[in-house]
């Protein structure tokens, strides 16, 4: 069978990081490909440099689609070429129509005038195509995920899409959305679209894709027929080691309890009466890991910016911190009490890119290097530089702008923040997003550090692997609830991926 | 195993070691230095086409005519870095001059109480719009682009659309005085005092931290070169009638909101608010009350300019201020300051306003028409801000 999709040696490097290293990738006309690995394995990098997000010349290697090498400046040069590709945060206009957002940008046009009966009329065909019976006039914000993402493919069809390439599709699904989803799949390969499928969900790629790639560290790893493989397989290929080789396991001996949470309810901040956190109980012991799993959307991380005083939702129930009963309503309170959160998104609310490293390192424990209210710049170079030498940061000086360092190195900063405010509780959202498998390792021998020290660690975390190599304790949350508890000699990837879907 | 001596390797401490070039530079970004460097240009140019643009006499009218935006863009630095921007300070400064005016000339109320009462309704004009704009979360540009247009309804109002004549001779003196030239030489040495001062706290108290300092040559080329412009400055102000007194209140709120915005942790959390607003909201800062501050400072530092100006021109007029804020602005962006926030110097607003008013003079001593005046001005204020963000590429590249 013919390929319609051949990249060849795509070498892709960021500062410090070589994102992708000679990887190879061959799609079949009308199959569906899954391509495997763990975050951070380059999956997402390599869709960006087959869809124009990084422009020729900004990697190295070849494409070559239906045998013609091709070189995109820019994603609409990609999408002339029939490639579409669905990011897991869908990139629709909210405040718009259906029918609007389908043809965003390729509006068809008389005399520059744009002709809505026929967008409306074409919209509804395309509609229909992937099953949706929505009017085109429905906006968006009004569409739950399932059909947004429906949307989205549609959008994609209508531009002739040879190749459409769909990013965790399914995180934020439903079961029942996730089936018309692969109904769609498998209506679309017959019609001859070529389909690039991004997950780690090991049920689903064996229930669709043709053929599987598997990368890992930013290289092609194998590719395999469906027929001629199993799920265990491709596991082993995407972590490429034994476990206990990349959490260093160390046994923790829990002192007193530290947080108790009982009775816990957050309200959602716009729609008032409906609750994102129902009834939660859980206490946290001095000196351990908690690792909390589960789905997007499964309320995780409104957990934790409840608990910090940043969620902007009503919260009700019991909060006691060392016995206490707290009532935390604000960010400084949290830190007072002795919470810090590292954030999920270092970028966008861990630290200030334009600020230096010390600078950020003290933001959250101003009072140490100051005295009313005048900052000591000897107190804060000292402190900058314990921290950038307690966790091995690297970076060139204490005055480099954060937003030039690795993102290892930068969440480092965050943790240097974060560890100034001598917190007692320390909720970590994916520590180790984005992060390389170095600095990951050495995230988590710092973590096992202060859990020594006496600090409770909460761990959220979407990487299984992570949680269960890492965690004393799992919890395992699922819309808003706490769904079950493991210790984590109980805990497999099997037993948290039950409960994090519903299943009991 | 592999891995943690792989790591073991990789430690290393980062140096803050300095080269002699960074070690007398290092503190101000190179933009300012641009700027400075743009300025000695500028008047080297004015200088060679207008013989009299360099006398002692033109230059103490130039430092006099930049006082009241120099005030303004002091504020506006402040409220751009924490992402906001305040299109009202020039309608401020003609409602506070004209309740300045009222207060001495129809009240009759003694300087002190005028002054103290215009500046205390500054800062209510200030607080208002910055609770709207912290509380309320209503953007800055429309809370303030409506106090732009109510201020100076009011003034409208109040005053009658008349001129209202200031005779008190007190108020007189801020906008019009010049200091006797023996009190100069003194302000210029105690200056030059100060710097040696600071200097030497400076070293001292980085050797008791155990840091490294910079060679004591390179502090002695800094201190000398800054006390040499201070000499200047004073020699040149005293050839002609001695320092004007509009030009030492705008050094003395320079120092003081310099200090604030580098030394002080409110000025620190301006940074972190116009740099990334969520990350400190997430750092525990509490961003409502500090936004309202700068707000209020804000519309403290426009009545300050607006004393200065009903001043100068002994009356208040109704369009006293107008489009002072745009001018304000200018000089922040000239300077350096992004709309963007997060990024912006006091100092860089002052260079940036000396920058405005030397274009303004020159012009002016030319003999150049004013419609000349507004296109190059304008034109200067979009070529400089080009200028930066294609040399901010080439070095992201």
């Amino acid at each position: 069978m013919m390929h319609v999709l051949e990249m060849s040696d795509i070498t892709k490097e960021f500062p410090g990081v070589k994102a992708l290293d000679r990887v190879n990738f061959k799609v079949r006309k009308g199959e569906i490909h899954a391509l495997c690995g763990e975050n951070g394995a380059g999956k997402s990098t390599l869709m960006k440099v087959l869809s124009g997000l990084y422009p020729a010349g900004t990697y190295s290697g070849e494409i070559i689609i239906e045998g013609q090498s091709r070189q995109f400046q820019q994603i609409s040069d990609a999408e002339k070429a029939g490639i579409a590709i669905i990011h897991q945060e869908l990139a629709l206009v909210k405040e718009m129509t259906v029918g609007e957002n389908i043809f965003l940008g390729a509006e068809p046009c008389r005399h520059g005038v744009i002709q809505w009966d026929e967008l409306y009329h074409n919209a509804s065909v395309w509609l229909k195509k992937v099953g949706l019976n929505i009017s085109p006039n429905v906006k968006i914000g009004h569409l739950g995920i399932g059909q947004q993402q429906l949307v989205e493919i549609a959008k994609a069809l209508s531009k002739h899409t040879k190749i459409l390439i769909l990013d965790e599709p399914t995180a934020a699904l439903t079961e029942s959305e996730v089936s018309i989803l692969m109904g769609i799949l498998n209506q679309l390969r017959s019609e001859g679209v070529s389909c690039v499928y991004i997950s780690h969900k090991m049920p689903e790629v064996f229930a669709l894709a043709d053929s599987i790639t598997v990368l890992r560290d930013g290289r092609t790893i194998a590719t395999l027929d469906r027929e001629e493989t199993d799920d265990d397989k491709v596991v082993s290929l995407m972590v490429g080691r034994e476990l206990t080789e990349r959490y260093p396991r160390v046994d923790h001996i829990p002192g007193n309890t530290v947080l108790e949470v009982s009775h816990y309810n957050v309200w959602h901040p716009e729609k008032r009466n409906q609750r994102v956190l129902r009834d939660i109980h859980f206490t946290l012991r001095k000196g351990e890991i908690l690792g909390i799993a589960g789905l997007m959307g499964a309320g995780r991380t409104e957990l934790a910016s409840s608990l910090f005083g940043a969620y902007e939702g009503r919260s009700e129930g019991d909060v006691r911190i060392e016995g206490k009963a707290v009532r935390i309503r604000s960010v400084a309170e949290a830190i007072k009490a002795g919470i810090a959160l590292v954030t999920e998104d270092r970028k966008r609310q861990g630290l200030v890119m334009g600020m230096d490293v010390k600078r950020n390192t003290t933001m959250a424990a101003m009072g140490k290097v100051s005295k009313l209210g005048v900052i000591n710049e000897n107190e804060e170079i000292k402190w900058g530089r314990q921290y950038v030498q307690e966790l091995k940061t690297k970076t060139s000086s204490l005055e480099t702008l954060v937003g030039t360092l690795s993102g290892g190195n930068q969440q480092k900063v965050v943790l240097g923040k974060w560890l100034m405010s001598d917190p007692k509780i320390l909720i970590m959202d994916e520590p180790t997003r984005g992060i390389d498998v170095g600095a990951k390792y050495e995230i988590y021998n710092l973590m096992n550090r202060l859990v020594d020290q006496g600090v409770a660690i909460i761990m959220i975390s979407s990487e299984l692997p992570e949680v269960l190599g890492m965690s004393d304790r799992i919890m395992v949350m699922c819309e808003g609830e706490l769904v079950k508890e493991f210790h984590w000699r109980e805990a497999t990837q099997e037993n948290i991926m039950i409960a994090a879907a519903g299943g009991k | 195993m592999q891995l943690q001596k792989e790591l073991q390797d990789r430690r290393d401490v980062p140096a803050t070691r300095k080269s002699l070039w960074s070690s007398l530079f290092g503190e101000m970004d190179v933009r300012a230095y641009t700027m400075v460097g743009a300025l000695v240009l500028l008047w080297v140019l004015f200088g060679i086409l207008n013989p009299t643009f360099l006398t002692s006499r033109n230059l103490s009218n130039l430092f006099t005519q930049m006082s009241v935006t120099s005030i303004l863009a002091i504020g506006m630095v402040l409220v751009i870095v924490a992402a906001h921007i305040d299109l009202s300070v020039g309608s401020i400064v003609g409602l506070t001059g004209g309740i300045a005016a009222i207060l001495s000339n129809w009240l009759g109320l003694p300087a002190i109480i005028v002054i103290l009462a215009t500046m205390a309704a500054g800062a209510v004009l200030g607080l208002l719009q910055g609770w709207l704009v912290a509380y309320k979360a209503i953007p800055a540009f429309i809370v303030t682009l409506g106090g732009m247009m109510v201020f100076r309804g009011v003034l409208m109002g109040v005053t009658e659309s008349k001129t209202i004549p200031i005779s008190d001779p007190v108020i007189g003196l801020l906008g019009n005085a010049y200091f006797a030239k023996g009190f100069g030489i003194v302000i210029g040495l105690l200056a030059v005092g100060f710097l040696l001062w600071s200097t030497y706290r400076k070293r001292s108290s980085r050797q008791k931290y155990g840091f490294e300092v910079a060679p004591l040559g390179v502090d002695i080329i800094k201190v000398f070169f800054l006390a040499l412009l201070v000499g200047s400055f004073v020699f040149v102000m005293n050839n002609y009638k001695g320092i004007p007194f509009p030009i030492i209140f705008v050094i003395v709120l320079a120092i003081i909101f310099y200090f604030i915005s580098t030394k002080t942790t409110f000025g620190r959390h301006i940074y972190a608010i116009g740099g990334n607003m969520e990350a400190a909201r997430l750092s525990g800062i509490p961003i409502k009350r500090k936004t309202m501050l700068i707000f209020v400072l804000n519309g403290l530092l426009a009545s300050i300019a607006a004393i200065v100006l009903t001043s100068r021109l002994a009356s208040a007029t109704i369009t006293a201020g107008n489009m002072a804020e745009m001018d304000a602005i200018a000089a922040c962006v000239i300077g350096g300051t992004s709309l963007m926030g997060g990024v912006g110097t006091v100092i860089g607003a002052i260079i940036g306003a000396l920058v405005m008013t030397t274009l303004d003079n020159g012009m002016s001593l030319m003999g150049l028409e004013s419609f000349w005046q507004y296109v190059v001005k304008g034109s200067i204020l979009v070529i400089a801000v080009w200028l930066d963000i294609s040399n901010r590429r080439k070095g992201v590249k």
